[in-house]
């Protein structure tokens, strides 16, 4: 059942819990227990909204760094990733497989912004190597949405 | 001049859908209900594969009976599935949608007067298909008490000795019902005891959800009786794509597989390709879109339920069958003024069976969004006829 209301939550988190226990096939005091009790879990760690900022007023930059370090002993990454996380200005930190180590996603309002914060604050940590900055030009689909508009229903109004 | 038409298909009316286009065709804010097509879209590796086909210009005809490899796999998908075994190279042909194979079917095996069984309300094809291939339809009305399934005494009070064929079609549309593996073995011993075949329409088979699909074809002595129709328009959201497969014993296939030959040649090429990806990888997909419907029709029993509108409970297909006699009005006045009035598109249960009469088809391959406008403005509906009602 957990797995049921997660799946759906993520995709909606805003859905009515009484229409939730409806379309679940359970009862809604069950779905709310749940509930409660994987936030207590951290299970979910919070409820999000998926915002296209392109179509607002707002000003936003946004990077995705990658990041070579050099793992503390007993640490690991852990370590160096909480050092990097703490920064409220950082979105998400990511230990990769593969060329590098960290994938460090970064909000900004300006190119300085971000600038600033991997010259001042990132490549100036002792573990920190290498850091390679891309920028995110055009953001076409974000967890699991399509940026663009949804098209029409294009089917046939009635057929039998 | 002389007449140039045939009389038999002259007299077949036609659907009785059509004068609702006309009504919507005048509105520009109706929402439909009333749509028997999946809302999703075909999964994109299987579109994917349809437009790396058409690159490598695999755009030549197959072999008449299809592509071998799509047969094989739809041999492995049978049997994974529903517990049928068919020789891929014998028993099964690819057809242009599952409507196809119907039509195929009763041409292959009928002669003039035999009489064929089909239960109604039920997919508005059978009909007609049987009587251009010579046969004497003969409907059995289904009961709602008995949640719209064939019952063995249903079947045998319709039995004569002209009856060849029953047409069995679930799960159903339009009202959604089942048929559960206990309820089957009963219409099999009677098929058995009156040496009668089945066309078992199982073009909704993934979308069940009370217990997994039973194929007839699958009980002892059933399988050289049964002509199983099958595709991938409900199951993979590819209606458009108009692929699907019929499936039974040589001897019948043999004749199938003639008229397809001469009609048909072969079912689209492209197609056939992209629905090779989809026995292979869309297992995942179907079960994905199987918990979304299901999703959708808890949600509209539990809404019916609410409004006080009497509706069994149905568990296939993506149709939900309400009655609305307690209006007083035909399904198809019914229908009419819920567009007019509520710009509400729901089809007549009429349409697919004079006992449909009292029954609207309420489908629900539609966003949970739109459902929920929709089932607001029939709500709207159905409290104005009671106050209506009360007042006079």
């Amino acid at each position: 059942m957990r797995e049921k209301i997660l799946t759906f939550i993520e995709k909606n988190s805003r859905v009515d819990l009484h229409d939730l226990a409806v379309l679940l096939g359970v009862d809604e005091q069950m779905v709310i227990n749940e509930l409660e009790a994987m936030e207590a879990e951290h299970v979910i760690c919070g409820y999000h909204t998926l915002i296209d900022w392109d179509k607002t007023d707002v000003e936003k930059v946004t990077a995705m760094i990658e990041v070579r370090v050099t793992p503390q002993r007993d640490m690991g990454f852990d370590k160096v990733a909480e050092r990097i996380y703490n920064y409220p200005e950082v979105n998400s930190v990511y230990l990769i497989s593969g060329g590098f180590d960290l994938m460090v996603t970064l909000e900004g309002k300006t190119l300085r912004d971000i600038s600033t914060f991997v010259t001042d604050k990132l490549s100036t940590l002792d573990s920190v190597l290498s850091t390679k900055t891309n920028f995110i030009l055009k953001k076409y689909k974000d967890h699991g949405t399509v940026m663009a508009e949804t098209s029409k229903d294009e089917r046939i109004f009635m057929t039998p | 001049m002389r007449n140039p038409l045939n009389e038999k298909i002259t007299a077949i009316k036609p659907s009785g859908i059509r004068k609702f286009f006309d009504i919507v065709s005048e509105m520009d804010d109706a929402i439909s209900l009333g749509v028997g097509e999946p809302d999703f879209d075909t999964p994109w590796h299987i579109r994917d594969e349809g437009i790396y086909t058409l690159e490598k210009g695999r755009t030549f005809y197959t072999s008449n009976a299809g592509l071998k490899e799509l047969r094989i796999e739809i041999a492995k998908y049978l049997d994974r599935r529903f517990h049928l075994q068919y020789d891929p190279l014998k028993e099964i042909l690819i057809t242009v949608g599952g409507s196809e194979g119907i039509d195929n079917a009763f041409r292959a095996m009928l002669d003039p007067g035999d009489e064929v069984l089909i239960p109604q309300p039920s997919y508005v094809s059978y009909e007609p298909c049987c009587i251009l291939a010579g046969g004497v339809p003969v409907i059995i009305e289904l009961q709602e008490e008995n949640q719209f399934r064939l019952t063995a005494e249903e079947l045998e009070a319709a039995i004569t000795p002209k009856t060849k064929m029953l047409v069995l079609p679930y799960p159903n549309n339009p009202t959604g019902a089942v048929m559960e593996k206990s309820d089957l073995q009963a219409i099999a011993q009677v098929v058995i005891d009156h040496d009668l075949y089945v066309l078992s329409d199982e073009i909704y088979a993934e979308l069940c959800y009370l217990e997994e699909h039973t194929s007839i074809a699958s009980l002892p002595g059933m399988k050289e009786r049964t002509v199983v129709i099958n595709g991938f328009s409900k199951s993979h959201a590819m209606t458009g794509w108009r692929l699907g497969y019929a499936c039974g014993p040589q001897i019948i296939m043999d004749q199938i597989l003639k008229i397809h030959q001469f009609a048909i040649m072969c079912a689209p090429t492209n197609s056939q390709y992209a629905a090779v990806e989809a026995m292979r990888n869309g297992d995942e997909d179907v079960a994905m879109m199987r918990e979304q419907y299901n999703q959708r029709r808890r949600f509209l029993i539990h809404e019916f339920e609410r409004m006080g509108l009497k509706c069994f409970e149905p568990f296939g297909a993506f149709y939900i069958f309400p009655s609305i006699k307690e209006f007083g009005m035909t399904s198809d006045e019914f229908a009419t003024r819920l567009l007019r009035e509520e710009k509400v598109a729901v089809v007549p249960g009429t349409a697919f069976g004079d006992c449909g009469e009292g029954f609207l088809r309420i489908s629900y391959a539609y966003s949970l969004e739109n459902l929920k406008i929709a089932l607001g403005r029939l709500e709207q509906f159905i409290t104005k006829l009671r106050a209506e009602a009360e007042q006079r």
